[in-house]
């Protein structure tokens, strides 16, 4: 804004420039009220957007009840006390709030009634319990929120057709994915500033796409299949997205969002907040809203008790497990479900309401997962009644609620369900006790969801005592990997479920010994993995082909957090977060281990690869791809080569031009230097060496009489 | 490359001097007495005691006769090399951090810090020839920057002063009159504390090393930023090579921010990046700590780094360094 200008510095200015005040008519500067030459100004926009004023209407907990019987006088008593009755029940009538109006000529009461509650809440809670409340055949309650009335009054008597805008197409969201040179966008968050940047691994660097600062209040995510990238607030959640750049597309009120979730095709948002109470002894509140992405409609509010969405064993006092809800696999969006007490809620986003408006039914229920393609829900019941029930996975079909299969599992301790990209595969990892109960020992059990009757294998590692560290599925792939044994120095085997030879059973392919890993991160192309020894490793990494079952390479990245692999398989970016103090930043290596380049950043946050929709070929097409190699990759070789080869004419002009600007500086100055020379030189009082000359080394021998003694010599004369 | 490890002081190094010849190493540390070494074989020569007080800084003359050394003890002292008798004391009220001879070294700049609430001085003293003569007062104060001056040197001809300190901000002063001529602005100077200054062998240009990870190179007549060598750790310290168009660069996390006992962790490495083209060439390991000071031998032949560890590491440079192609 500008500064106060008082107006005695205005008649200052005025003086200055030869200017007589009082012929200057202001209201000819002045722009005419509602004129902004087309200059819109955008922080108005905001202001008015961001906070729209809420007046106290003053009538919003007043309710119009419609549709009442017609009473002579020596009724009314009766029948008010029988509204009193009804409403009562809902919330607190103010005194004196309940007014039935009389005819003054016929002294009958007309057939409605206000009545005054306490909170508008109240009031609407009664509006929508009892409109349509049959009191008897005849008068069926209209109920309505007095502020309403004036609404409704307000509507024109004529219907006009609603005006239809033009349509303008939207941006293509997806450009980004028509890169020429097919490469990656990826989103970091350091200090303030958000920026995405384009992965240019033949120019090892990144490229600027789109830098903001403060663009978030807490963290930035990308959408499931990359189209939007999501903001949090403290009034909500923003998503953004655009052809070239990032605009905002949506905006989802939520005061105190705390966490948000994308559903699998990004239809749906989920935003969630939860409330400290005022008062310590009442229960923390949480709100979750769906969002349509798109229109921006709240589909479904949920509010409760924190204790409600906390699920049964893993919750706790920390809060939530994220996210409350789960979606089905898909792009469909179909169906999403949260873990309650003894239940599972599913919900289909048709309605937004229960499928068969019930809960599944499951005591005990502590963990669920949903296949990542089909609406599977594999589901976990501990053990209960110190082991005479059972512990149970079970695998159920939804919408129909059908148990496709069940197994029975004893003296265990924990179960962990691991599903396959494709959900063809369900390992669970069952943490059994022994015969002393003192310690536990770990199985797996693997289902094999796309054969009949659901098979399941038994799997136990070679040393049944090995602690688990780590499991992965190979994306989209039949081989798991898992890290076992003891830290230090971890053993890591490779498994498969369908080799050429043993198609329906799982065997083994290899065991790395001893290695510094304790985390493990397939590729998304599956084959290549990188083993990673994050914490007390301090950031060992190895690329690991296991197609060939040989490792590529060895890096380092010094106390790194974080590895994300980009959507494609072919880069790897390792970072250091800013829970380390030092050594923020990140770095990029090919998928074979090879370091790209280093981007140190200070106070580093997040680093996301925007995620890529699945790829549009056929699964035979893409063999085909594979198969003929060769001939795609040509062109991208040649490109490849010209990119180097300019590169390094770029490098080799940059250097050249950096050592002639040098090379004339330095001229400049000696020019300076030797005009200076005979200053210098009397400065010194004539010494006429300057620094820059030779100097002659001269030998100085220095005697130096240390201690003189006389000593009396005896001798003899003789 | 075989570093000798000198290890004549308990505290952590502040100061490295070599004197024109490149024969004498002079070095300051938290410990009170400054240490001249023989150049060649890490040789201890002998010490300068009097001082009572962390010693930051010190220069010695062209000759190579006399010695400057600035303290905490709030003292400035002039001392005879050869001898190690100390000719002459400065008293100030304040902790004296910088100390530079002129050319002609009939002049010298001394820094002292802001203390008990007098600001930060630069004060020009008058060096006489014969040390009997020698008398305490300024010849010019100036005061203005506020936070430690951790650096004064002179400008070509002795025209000019150049200071930069904790205020992040380089400035270049008339030595005649104490009138502020240049100061380097907020986009190109650095961002944080500089903890440096080291000039060519030339004079021409200087480097600057600040706590913003970088250190920087400027035209010492106009202040213009010429080059910029950025790092991952903090810049305690800084030279250029006389020799090759190399810069070296040392420094590390501040002690009291290593956490992890890995020697990594802190980079405690003196990074060597070339002049022109400001790319790293390599880097020298070896202290266990931050390195608070860098000097180069005037024959650009071998290099001396002092560290928070105690030690001074001298390494004579192998052929292969001679050859570094970029």
């Amino acid at each position: 804004m500008a500064e106060v200008v008082s107006m005695a510095d205005i008649e200052a200015t005025a003086q200055r420039h030869g200017i007589d005040l009082s012929s200057v008519d202001l209201d000819s500067i002045r722009l005419p009220p509602g004129e902004d030459f087309g200059i819109k100004s955008d922080d108005d926009e905001d202001l008015h957007q961001e906070d729209p004023l809420e007046f106290e209407a003053g009538f919003g907990n007043i309710i119009v009840v419609d549709n009442l019987p017609v009473v002579p006088p020596e009724k009314f008593e009766k029948l008010e006390g029988v509204i009193r009755k009804i409403y009562s029940q809902i919330g607190v009538i103010r005194e004196g709030g309940l007014w039935m109006p009389v005819n003054p000529e016929t002294r009958k009461t007309l057939g409605y009634c206000f009545i005054e509650y306490s909170t508008p809440q109240e009031a609407e809670l009664a509006r929508e319990k009892t409109n349509g409340y049959k009191l008897d055949k005849s008068h069926i309650f209209a109920v309505n929120l007095f502020d309403d009335f004036e609404k409704y009054m307000n509507i024109p008597d004529e219907w006009t057709p609603a005006e239809i805008k033009p349509y303008t197409p939207g941006e293509n969201l997806q450009q980004w994915l028509t890169d020429e040179k097919a490469r990656d966008q990826f989103v970091i968050r350091a200090g303030t500033f958000t920026e995405v940047f384009w992965n240019d691994p033949r120019q090892l660097m990144p490229d600027l796409v789109y830098r903001r600062q403060y663009w978030t209040e807490s963290f930035v995510q990308w959408s499931p299949l990359g189209t939007y990238l999501a903001t949090v607030h403290r009034q909500g959640a923003a998503v953004w997205g655009g052809a070239t750049t990032f605009n905002r597309l949506m905006r989802f009120a939520h005061p105190q969002v705390k966490l948000i979730d994308f559903s699998p095709g990004e239809k749906y948002l989920v935003t969630y907040s939860s409330h400290e109470p005022s008062n310590p002894r009442d229960t923390h509140r949480v709100i979750l809203n769906i969002f349509d992405v798109r229109t921006g409609k709240v589909m479904r509010d949920f509010k409760g008790n924190a204790d409600e969405f906390t699920t049964g064993g893993s919750g706790g006092v920390s809060g939530v497990s994220w996210p409350i809800f789960r979606w089905a696999g898909g792009r469909e969006d179909k169906y999403f479900a949260r873990i309650g007490k003894n239940v599972i809620s599913v919900y289909e986003t048709e309605t937004f309401t229960l499928i068969d408006k019930k809960s599944l039914k499951v005591e005990n229920v502590v963990d669920f997962n949903w296949s990542p393609t089909d609406p599977i829900i594999a589901l976990f019941v501990p053990e209960l009644g110190g082991g005479n029930q059972p512990a149970r996975v079970s695998l159920v079909q939804i919408p129909g609620k059908e148990e496709l299969r069940q197994k029975n599992l004893f003296s265990v301790s924990d179960c962990k369900m691991y599903w396959q990209s494709n959900g063809e595969y369900l390992a669970v990892k069952v943490d059994r006790y022994t015969k002393t109960k003192k310690s536990t020992y770990t199985g797996f059990e693997l289902f094999r969801i796309k054969e009949r009757d659901i098979p399941i294998e038994v799997l136990e590692l070679d040393n049944k005592n090995d602690k688990i560290v780590a499991f992965a599925w190979e994306p989209k792939g039949h081989r798991f990997a898992v890290i076992h044994g003891d830290s230090p120095r971890p053993d890591i085997s490779f498994y498969s479920v369908r080799t050429a030879h043993h198609t329906g059973r799982v065997s083994k392919l290899a065991t790395l010994k001893g290695k510094q890993a304790n985390a493990l991160y397939w590729s998304p192309a599956g084959r290549f993995i990188v083993l990673a020894g994050l914490k007390g490793f301090n950031g060992q990494l190895e690329f690991y082909n296991v197609d060939e079952l040989e490792t590529m390479a060895t890096g380092e990245h010094f106390m790194a957090t974080d590895i994300e692999w980009d959507p494609t398989g072919r880069y790897v970016a390792t970072s250091v977060t800013s829970v380390h103090e030092m050594e923020n930043g990140f770095h990029i290596w090919s998928f074979n281990g090879k370091l790209l380049y280093r981007i140190p950043k200070d106070h580093f946050y997040q680093f996301l690869w925007r995620p890529r929709p699945p790829s549009l070929l056929s699964a035979e097409k893409e063999d085909e791809i594979a198969k003929n190699l060769k001939k795609y990759s040509k062109k991208y070789e040649a490109e490849d080569q010209d990119v180097s080869l300019q590169l390094s004419e770029q490098d080799r002009k940059k250097r050249k031009m950096l050592q002639e600007e040098w090379d004339a500086w330095v001229s400049k100055w000696k020019q300076l230097h030797e005009e200076e020379r005979e200053l210098r030189v009397q400065l010194r009082d004539g010494e006429a060496s300057d620094g820059e000359e030779e100097y002659e080394a001269k030998e100085v021998e220095v005697e130096e009489v240390l201690e003189v003694q006389e000593e009396v010599v005896a001798f003899d004369l003789d | 490359m075989r570093p000798i490890l000198m290890k004549g002081h308990e505290r952590p190094l502040t100061f490295l001097k070599y004197n024109r010849e490149g024969d004498l190493l002079f070095s300051c540390a938290k410990d009170h007495t400054p240490t001249v070494w023989f150049a060649d074989n890490g040789e201890r020569l002998g010490t300068y005691k009097g001082h009572n007080g962390a010693v930051w800084c010190c220069d010695v003359s062209r000759d190579s006769t006399r010695l400057i050394t600035g303290s905490a003890d709030q003292t400035v002292k002039l001392w005879n090399v050869q001898t190690g008798v100390q000719l002459y004391s400065f008293n100030f009220d304040s902790p004296a951090r910088a100390v530079d001879f002129s050319v002609g070294d009939k002049l010298a700049v001394i820094t002292t810090d802001p203390f008990m609430g007098l600001p930060s001085t630069i004060q020009v003293k008058r060096i006489a020839r014969d040390p009997s003569q020698q008398t305490g007062e300024s010849v010019l104060t100036i005061k203005g920057p506020h936070g430690r001056i951790n650096r004064a040197v002179w400008g070509p001809l002795n025209k000019t002063i150049i200071s930069a300190g904790e205020d992040a901000v380089i400035r270049i002063w008339d030595s005649e009159t104490g009138q502020l001529l240049k100061k380097s602005d907020k986009e190109t100077g650095h961002q944080k504390p500089i903890t440096s200054l080291s000039k060519s062998a030339s004079g021409s240009h200087f480097l600057s090393g600040s706590l913003d990870k970088s250190a920087k190179l400027w035209d010492a007549r106009t202040l213009t930023l010429i080059k910029a060598y950025v790092t991952e750790r903090p810049v305690n310290a800084c030279a250029i090579s006389p020799l090759l168009d190399h810069v070296v660069i040392g420094g590390g996390q501040d002690a009291s921010h290593v956490t992890t006992t890995d020697r990594r962790a802190g980079k405690f490495e003196a990074k060597f990046f070339h002049k022109i083209l400001q790319e790293e060439i390599g880097g020298v390991k070896g202290h266990f700590g931050p390195i608070n000071a860098l000097a180069f031998n005037p024959d650009g032949r071998s290099f001396a780094s002092g560290g928070e560890d105690g030690y001074v590491r001298l390494h004579h440079f192998d052929p292969d360094y001679f050859n570094i192609k970029m």
